[in-house]
């Protein structure tokens, strides 16, 4: 979206030394933002840009809610035999798809972001080092929550009816939020090192397609070559969506889960180091 | 806390970029209190000298102390001290006025209530007050800059990087952004100046460092500087604003290089001998060139420019707005 001159007046100003001097003198440096402070500030920043400009709220809502119907009544016929089966079968990895999709935007957010004069502000600043990260990230994690609640919702309303009810359905959401935070690092990784914002969305795209979809998200691995099997079997996006059913059934295994977070603080510890790194010195 | 009464105190600043070297080795000794100037053209290195000075990137070698710290062991304790107005504008576009400030109040370490107090006294105190719930992108340049200095006191620095504050701006912002400069300088704030206006430099320095080619070419106060290209400068205004090419030529035979003034029909020259100047005039006359007026007076900043590196500044106020350019693309 670009900048539109408005034809608002500019107000008369002649500077005011007095007040001018006034504000100068009026505050005393108060203690220094702690870390949480400073990124939860950072996610009400992320907050205030989707309320200025709600339409980015649309990536999040209705490319998932394309996803859920395609899949279910164009696929579900073929694949499954009927659409209701399929849909048991792929709600949860829909949700697993539609959000770590998204992740891809947090990278892409980043990129955008250095182009602006704000971020040598921020860095000047004497606050947490990755707070402007981490902050953006949990504002990003609202989409996620947003996403996957969009998700969730339509498929109830298409019939699905998750064996552990609503705290399955909740319980599955926030570990695929989890993973995806832990995801977003490497995005914002590349944000930082690829030099347009269509560059990061491309690179993102181009690892996170075939990932997903050489998972089981959409297809039973037991019916693939046995080379692909055997990737299908340890790509961690199977492992998270066969967590994400089992969370929903009601049938989960501690493994999985346990996986799926170690996962989730692999790439963090790897990444978000390296995203403040580059962040740093961008 | 160390007390020197140098608040920037850097010596042998480097930094390159591939085969440019953006600084290379800069020295600087800005008092407390004080209001120093940077001066020079577009590309001399004060971007990447104020960078370095913020910590926002570290120096190839060299080293500096600001406020007493060191800008790479000690970079918290210099950032807790310094506030930065970036060249680009340095606030969020995408969010209100308001907003901006609230943020970085909130960064800062105020508490909400806090925050919102503080960014409502700034607004009013700079004139932004009816336009704090509009969007910074809709702001107009000279409201932008007043904002973004706003920002940078959102809590009192105790020292202000304020970088080509003015570039872009039409006259009466301008003004009006000089104007906020001087209170703040006022109030004992002490400023590292960026600017490619010599007059800006003129009118704020206490003391300036000229830099081109990512070296200090000169320094001193405005004073020290023109007096050492000469005592003063011949000033002439042309009848004929289209025999100025015939009028630079004489006057550059007689006394060196000459300085083309926004007068179309006015030049200048570096003139520190009232004799050479009397025969320069002379020469002018008897080469047919008709002369309005002429004034043998002190040297502008332009001159001073000229004298030390032999060609003019590049940029003179008025030029287009680079400012916005950016904004646009
Ligand atoms: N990040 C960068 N990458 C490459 N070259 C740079 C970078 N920053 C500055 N430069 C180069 O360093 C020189 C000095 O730039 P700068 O400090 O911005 O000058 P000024 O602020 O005086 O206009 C210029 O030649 C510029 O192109
Ligand atoms: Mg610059």
């Amino acid at each position: 979206m670009s900048a539109k001159p408005t034809t608002h007046a500019e107000p008369a100003f002649a500077a005011d030394e007095a007040a001018v001097r006034q504000a100068l003198s009026s505050t005393p440096r108060p203690p220094k933002a702690s870390a949480l402070s400073a990124a939860l500030t950072f996610g009400w920043r992320g907050m205030l840009k989707v309320k200025h400009v709600p339409e980015q709220l649309l990536d999040v809502t209705i490319t998932p809610v394309m996803f859920v119907l395609m899949f279910t009544y164009l696929f579900g016929g073929a694949v499954a035999g009927s659409t209701g089966e399929y849909l048991d079968y792929i709600l949860p990895g829909i949700l697993v798809m539609s959000v770590l999709f998204t992740t891809v935007y947090s990278g892409v957010a980043v990129n955008t972001d250095l182009t602006k004069g704000v971020v040598d502000r921020f860095r000047s600043l004497p606050i947490w080092r990755p707070a402007p990260l981490v902050g953006s990230l949990l504002g990003d994690s609202v989409r996620y929550v947003v996403a996957g609640t969009v998700i969730i919702v339509l498929g109830v309303i298409l019939g699905y009816r998750p064996g552990a009810g609503v705290v399955g359905a909740v319980a599955a959401l926030a570990l695929v939020v989890v993973f995806a935070f832990g995801l977003s690092w490497v995005f914002t990784t590349l944000g930082l090192l690829l030099r347009s914002p269509n560059a990061v969305m491309n690179a993102g795209f181009m690892g996170i397609f075939p990932l997903t979809f050489l998972s089981n998200v959409f297809v039973d691995p037991a019916t693939l070559p046995a080379a692909l099997e055997a990737f299908v079997h340890v790509n961690p996006i199977s492992i998270l969506a066969t967590a994400s059913r089992g969370l929903m059934e009601g049938t989960a295994e501690a493994a999985d889960i346990a996986i799926v977070l170690a996962v989730a603080a692999a790439l963090t510890i790897v990444f978000a180091p390296l995203t403040t790194r580059l962040y740093r010195k961008a | 806390m160390t007390h020197s009464p140098l608040a920037i105190e850097a010596t042998g600043l480097v930094k390159s970029y591939g085969e440019t070297r953006a600084v290379d080795g800069v020295d600087l000794a800005v008092r407390r209190g004080s209001v120093y100037g940077v001066l020079g053209p577009n590309g001399a290195g004060k971007t990447t000298t104020i960078r370095m000075l913020a910590t926002l990137i570290r120096p190839d070698a060299g080293s500096a102390r600001v406020m007493g710290h060191d800008i790479v062991d000690e970079a918290d304790a210099v950032r807790a001290a310094v506030s930065l107005t970036g060249q680009l504008a340095s606030v969020d576009e995408d969010l209100t006025g308001r907003e901006n400030l609230t943020l970085l109040g909130r960064l800062l370490g105020l508490k909400r209530p806090a925050a919102k107090a503080r960014a409502a006294e700034l607004l009013d105190a700079f004139g932004l007050a009816e336009a704090a719930g509009r969007l910074v992108k809709h702001y107009s340049g000279g409201m932008r800059r007043r904002l973004d200095i706003a920002a940078s006191i959102v809590v009192t620095p105790e020292l202000m990087f304020l970088d080509e504050p003015t570039t872009g701006l039409d006259p009466r912002s301008r003004n009006q952004v000089w104007e906020i400069i001087r209170a703040m300088v006022a109030e004992g704030t002490t400023i590292l100046l960026c600017t490619q206006y010599l007059e800006e430099a003129d009118q704020l320095a206490d003391g300036i460092a000229v830099i081109d080619h990512g070296r200090v070419i000169a320094e001193g106060t405005p004073g020290q500087l023109k007096a050492s290209v000469g005592s003063g400068a011949l000033h002439v205004r042309l009848l004929h604003p289209d025999q100025r090419p015939e009028a630079e030529q004489v006057l550059g035979r007689e006394l060196g290089a000459v300085v083309l003034e926004p007068d179309p029909a006015a030049l200048s020259v570096v003139c520190s001998d009232a004799d050479r100047g009397a025969v320069a005039i002379a020469e002018l006359a008897r080469s047919g060139v008709r002369i309005a007026d002429f004034s043998l007076g002190q040297s502008s900043l332009d001159e001073v420019f000229l004298a030390l590196t032999g060609r003019p500044a590049e940029a003179v106020p008025g030029e287009p707005d680079r400012i916005e350019e950016e904004h646009a693309s």
